[in-house]
């Protein structure tokens, strides 16, 4: 245990490098993945016929083993001098996202009370204004949820951009395999791990904040 | 005024939801849709500000065809409220109830104002509603709120489908009596949804009744209770048609026709009841022995005689015979 103490106290700022840029990572790639997904999601719902097949998409991108697809995107990235590294992790993480993101916001504004759509109409809202002022703040904690859902699974998908050169915590537990250096493993997964519990933990506070008192529970 | 002038709608090639609709609605009555599950009367009412197109005919309000004006201003023109849970569940009580001022750019003193004023209409407390949210308010009164709501902006015309509908009886009746004072001030053009009689013999200027889109009889709750045009319409209204009637009579009038009877002033046992009563619960207390005379005073407690189920029969007798058997009952009267 002491052994494992001295190894954390002189990889500290190691560590703690790779656990910034983890986030970094990740945090872009979900800010770009909210943007593109929730914009779709909410599409997709004045567009019947595009619905079922983009969602079937997007469930078979969740279907192809990370590893793969990071594999997948070194020649296509290559084309642009960017084959590894940052940029081809960055948008394997945004496909992975698209998923949670635009069936949650697709079926959350789908879900909203037929009779408050209708009262929204009644009234005389535009489609605009029943989207803003209805339809999206009702929708919202179920979008939250996908945004979620998507947070966490990119934080544990993040840790194979490692093999690609991207960096992150996943350097920890590549390295710690191949030198079978078990301190470096456990502390990647614990640190990961960790991010992963505190992330969920922000957003479901900010989804608490955001939810508007009328349609708790 | 609104008319409709051979108003039709079809979903889906020939099968007619609304066939060839046309009557004329009176400014400030109350006209209630009355008809069976799938008869076309909530597709009518939706028919008047847009929601559902029409296939053939036109609307008018006030000799402007609706179908030339602009769907979204129109719609704010209209009061519009539904059975149940319109409210828009993100918004408080306040937001709620100023929707329509808030879309049509009101300023913030001006919605809370009116905000203020038609809480006070419906009896509820501003200051205690304004920041809760539909949610944590009772059915009764989240229903109130959607009346209120659709009164916001002072539109002229207001549609209500089944807006009591979801309510239970007692909640409805009360809810019914406070929005017919309600309209006794603001006197809107009202189009009413309902599959309930009683509650359309009770609110309607006018009932049109509806069958497989098309309307078996526009009249008076009155006119089509004595006078079913056809079959459908008296299977419809209920055998009990006079009784319901009797609804619509006051003793007052019951008094005017062929008079009370004297009292007995031998009789020990008796019971007091209002001229304004009306005529159907009058019988019901007649007929529940509740006391061996029941005694009819006006407003003033002053005593005007004694009424008694055989007196009610005569009345019900000349008003479902109407007009020509009037002078002979009077004659008997007399007797």
């Amino acid at each position: 245990m002491n052994e494992y103490l001295e190894y954390l106290r002189i990889n500290a700022s190691y560590i703690w490098g790779l656990t910034v840029q983890h986030i970094e990572l990740v945090g872009i790639a979900i800010i770009i993945a909210i943007i593109i997904g929730v914009s779709i999601g909410i599409y997709l719902t004045t567009n019947e016929d595009l619905a079922e097949t983009v969602l079937a998409a997007a469930s078979v991108l969740l279907t192809i083993p990370s590893i793969a697809l990071f594999g997948i995107m070194i020649p296509f990235f290559s084309l642009i001098n960017q084959g590894i590294g940052f940029v081809p992790a960055l948008v394997a993480l945004v496909l992975y996202s698209q998923l949670p993101i635009i069936r949650n916001t697709y079926s959350a504004i789908k879900n909203v009370n037929p009779a408050v759509i209708d009262a929204a109409n009644g009234v005389g809202m535009k489609r605009r204004q029943r989207l803003v002022r209805v339809e999206i703040p009702n929708a919202l904690p179920v979008i939250m949820a996908g945004i979620r859902t998507a947070v966490v699974l990119n934080i544990g998908i993040g840790v194979i951009a490692a093999f690609i050169g991207a960096g992150g915590l996943g350097t920890l537990i590549v390295q710690g395999i191949t030198r079978t250096d078990m301190y470096s493993i456990v502390t990647g997964s614990i640190v990961v791990s960790l991010l992963a519990i505190i992330a969920d933990t922000v957003l479901l506070l900010i989804q608490k904040r955001l939810t508007p008192k009328g349609i708790e529970n | 005024m609104i008319s409709f002038k051979h108003v039709s709608k079809s979903y889906t090639g020939t099968e007619k939801a609304v066939n060839d609709v046309n009557f004329e609605v009176e400014q400030g009555e109350i006209v209630i849709f009355l008809g069976p599950s799938g008869c076309g009367k909530t597709t009518l009412l939706r028919m008047v500000n847009r929601l559902e197109t029409i296939t053939e005919g036109s609307i008018l309000i006030n000799g402007q065809d609706i179908g030339e004006l602009n769907e979204i201003e129109l719609r704010r023109k209209i009061g519009y409220v539904i059975q149940s849970n319109g409210l828009f569940p993100n918004m408080n009580i306040e937001e709620n109830v100023t929707i329509v001022p808030d879309l049509l750019g009101w300023d913030k003193k001006k919605k809370h104002k009116r905000y203020k004023e038609l809480m006070q209409l419906i009896g509820l407390d501003p200051g205690e509603y304004r920041k809760r949210f539909p949610n944590e308010l009772s059915g009764g009164q989240q229903q109130r709120i959607g009346v209120v709501r659709a009164l916001a902006a002072d539109p002229p015309v207001m549609l209500m489908d089944e807006p009591f509908g979801a309510l239970d009886p007692l909640i409805r009746e009360k809810i019914q009596d406070e929005f017919l004072q309600i309209q006794r001030e603001v006197k809107k053009t009202i189009l009413f949804v309902s599959h309930d009689i009683d509650e359309a013999i009770k609110m309607a200027d006018k009932i049109v009744l509806m069958r497989d889109g098309e309307i078996m009889q526009y009249g008076t709750p009155s006119d089509i209770l004595i006078h079913p045009k056809n079959e459908y319409v008296s299977q419809f209204i209920g055998r009990d048609r006079a009784i319901k009637h009797l609804s619509l009579r006051t003793i007052a009038q019951l008094q005017e026709e062929i008079g009370l009877v004297e009292i007995d002033q031998s009789i020990v046992d008796s019971k007091q009841v209002n001229v304004h009563e009306n005529l159907k619960d009058t019988l019901a207390m007649l007929l529940n022995q509740e006391a061996d005379q029941v005694i009819v005073h006006d407003d003033n407690d002053e005593v005007q005689g004694a009424i008694t189920i055989d007196r009610v029969q005569r009345y019900l007798h000349l008003e479902m015979r109407q007009k020509p058997a009037q002078s002979g009952g009077k004659e008997k009267v007399m007797e």
